[in-house]
């Protein structure tokens, strides 16, 4: 079975959900910390929340995985279960069991679709290649790579948890739905290196403000652009 | 017989697909396979021409599909290699005069006949590479190491995952190797790096490819040819056989101090 239907990554609202197929505990936990190891700037500093399916999980377990992912810098929160036993461990140990419920904000990445407007985040599970484009009037977060020649325009942020070459727009006016644009937006790459960026009605110098190679967020304050670790 | 119906496409035009359908052609032949090599271009057709088969045309696909001939009837042989055929293109109509649903039925009637049909699409992402792609169980992009045409493989490989044809193998014609090493020319990583898609073969940058194709003589067919070898290593890869990947610094060097001497290339 391909490693992408034993473990299914997915962002939430604030935070990212992993969802783990049936199969040996061990091997399932293996698989995932290789993951996350693989993509440590993306998963470095997320909350995250893991649904184990049917599967009975004991506090030794649950401990074990959640002392694991701290290690590694990345907080677990909840944790999802079809199995009352191991949703009643991950209450004793403090953890949430359900993933719709508000929690206080504690992460720089809570702020992630919050300026979506209430509508929520348009999530895009694949790379964009040449061609695509994509536009929606909240956020919208893309879960691979942006390349060369795809566009991207979004009401709200624009988050790519994959390397960004392609075009991005945020905090734009999408279809003259909203009244006016957003200059508040701002765009996240694991790799920032587009080919064009622009906030509202700011289009950014690609030569002036460089390129980076690493997780950066691109925000435009007090006439200018910024870019921040992300 | 069931044959597998493979497409080799490449949104920008002029990168070698022609010729990789002929060479491939050749070379799946020359292992005991039983081919077809259908041309898309409609209207600009020329597989006949790189394969030597030109003055042999007397029906070609349009024939079939509106029903003036058999399918027996347009399928050229190639007397070179025992079971390989050429359903040549029409010269005088244009891609609408195919349909998808037309190449379907085609490659569903040769599916029985054959053990592959090669099908060499036009430029573009029109009309005439939706024809050819239609059918195809399997796709190949075809790109050169050059930003342009990669920009218009990835769009070209984006079209396909939303047509739901699953992620194409990729060939990059034309690579230098020393324009690589001095870093003029893309390697193969940069364009892996950005198509990640699977590589099923590389084709160095070979003058012997122009040689043969004003001979009519598919590339594959020559022995000492580089470009010959690499198309021989991607048809041995589609029958399922673990190739390595030649090495083309090594060799390369070794092949341009061979024609050196011989006063070739
Ligand atoms: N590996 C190679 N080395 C040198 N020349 C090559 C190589 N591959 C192709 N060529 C040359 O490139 C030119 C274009 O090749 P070809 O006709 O096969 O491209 P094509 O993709 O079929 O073009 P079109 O899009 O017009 O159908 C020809 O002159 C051919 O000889
Ligand atoms: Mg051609």
């Amino acid at each position: 079975m391909p490693i992408s239907s034993l473990i299914q990554i997915k962002g939430l609202r604030d935070g990212i959900l992993i969802s783990l197929g049936a199969g040996d505990w061990d091997y399932i936990q293996a698989l995932l910390f290789t993951q996350i190891d693989e993509r440590s700037a993306f998963f470095t500093g997320a909350k995250l929340a893991l649904d184990v399916g049917t599967r009975t999980l004991r506090v030794a377990e649950l401990t074990k995985v959640r002392d694991e992912l701290s290690e590694r810098d990345i907080s677990l929160w909840a944790v999802v279960s079809e199995s009352p036993k191991t949703v009643n461990t991950a209450q004793l140990l403090g953890l949430a069991t359900r993933i719709s419920k508000q929690r206080p904000n504690e992460m720089p990445r809570e702020k992630v679709a919050e300026k979506s407007k209430g509508d929520g985040a348009l999530w895009v599970q694949k790379t964009l290649r040449s061609g695509a484009r994509v536009s929606y009037a909240g956020s919208i977060v893309v879960m691979g790579d942006v390349n060369p020649g795809a566009e991207i325009v979004a009401g709200g942020n624009i988050l790519v948890w994959g390397r960004l070459r392609g075009s991005v727009h945020a905090g734009a006016d999408v279809d003259g739905q909203k009244p006016a644009q957003n200059a508040d937006a701002f765009v996240c790459a694991l790799t920032m290196t587009p080919s064009r960026l622009q906030i509202a009605s700011e289009i950014r110098n690609p030569v002036e403000d460089g390129k980076s190679p690493k997780a950066v967020k691109v925000f435009y304050k007090d006439d200018k652009f910024h870019a921040e670790a992300w | 017989m069931s044959a597998k119906i493979v497409t080799v496409t490449s949104g920008k035009g002029g990168v070698g697909k022609t010729t990789a359908i002929a060479s491939l052609g050749i070379a799946l032949a020359s292992l005991g396979q039983k081919v077809v090599c259908i041309d898309g271009d409609i209207g600009l057709r020329n597989l006949d021409v790189i394969m030597g088969l030109e003055n042999r045309i007397v029906y070609d696909i349009v024939d079939v599909v509106e029903g003036r001939c058999r399918l027996k009837q347009a399928m050229i042989r190639d007397k070179r290699v025992p079971g390989l055929f050429l359903i040549p293109a029409a010269q005088t109509r244009d891609k609408n005069a195919l349909s998808p649903s037309d190449m379907i039925r085609l490659g569903n009637e040769l599916r029985a006949e054959v053990d592959w049909v090669l099908i060499d699409s036009p430029a573009g992402i029109e009309r005439g590479f939706k024809n050819s792609i239609a059918a195809a169980d399997r796709v190949l992009v075809l790109t050169n190491p050059e930003v342009s045409a990669v920009r218009d493989a990835d769009r070209v490989i984006g079209i396909l995952e939303a047509e739901e044809k699953g992620s194409p193998d990729l060939i990059i014609n034309r690579l230098n190797y020393d324009m690589v090493q001095k870093g003029e020319m893309l390697s193969t990583d940069d364009v892996l790096d950005l198509l990640a898609v699977n590589l099923i073969g590389v084709v160095p940058e070979d003058k012997s490819v122009l040689v043969a194709a004003n001979q009519g003589m598919p590339v594959s067919l020559n022995k000492d040819s580089r470009a010959g070898q690499a198309f021989r290593n991607i048809a041995m890869r589609l029958t399922g056989k673990d190739v390595p990947f030649m090495d083309l610094e090594e060799k390369g060097g070794f092949w341009n101090r061979l024609s050196k001497l011989t006063g070739g290339n």
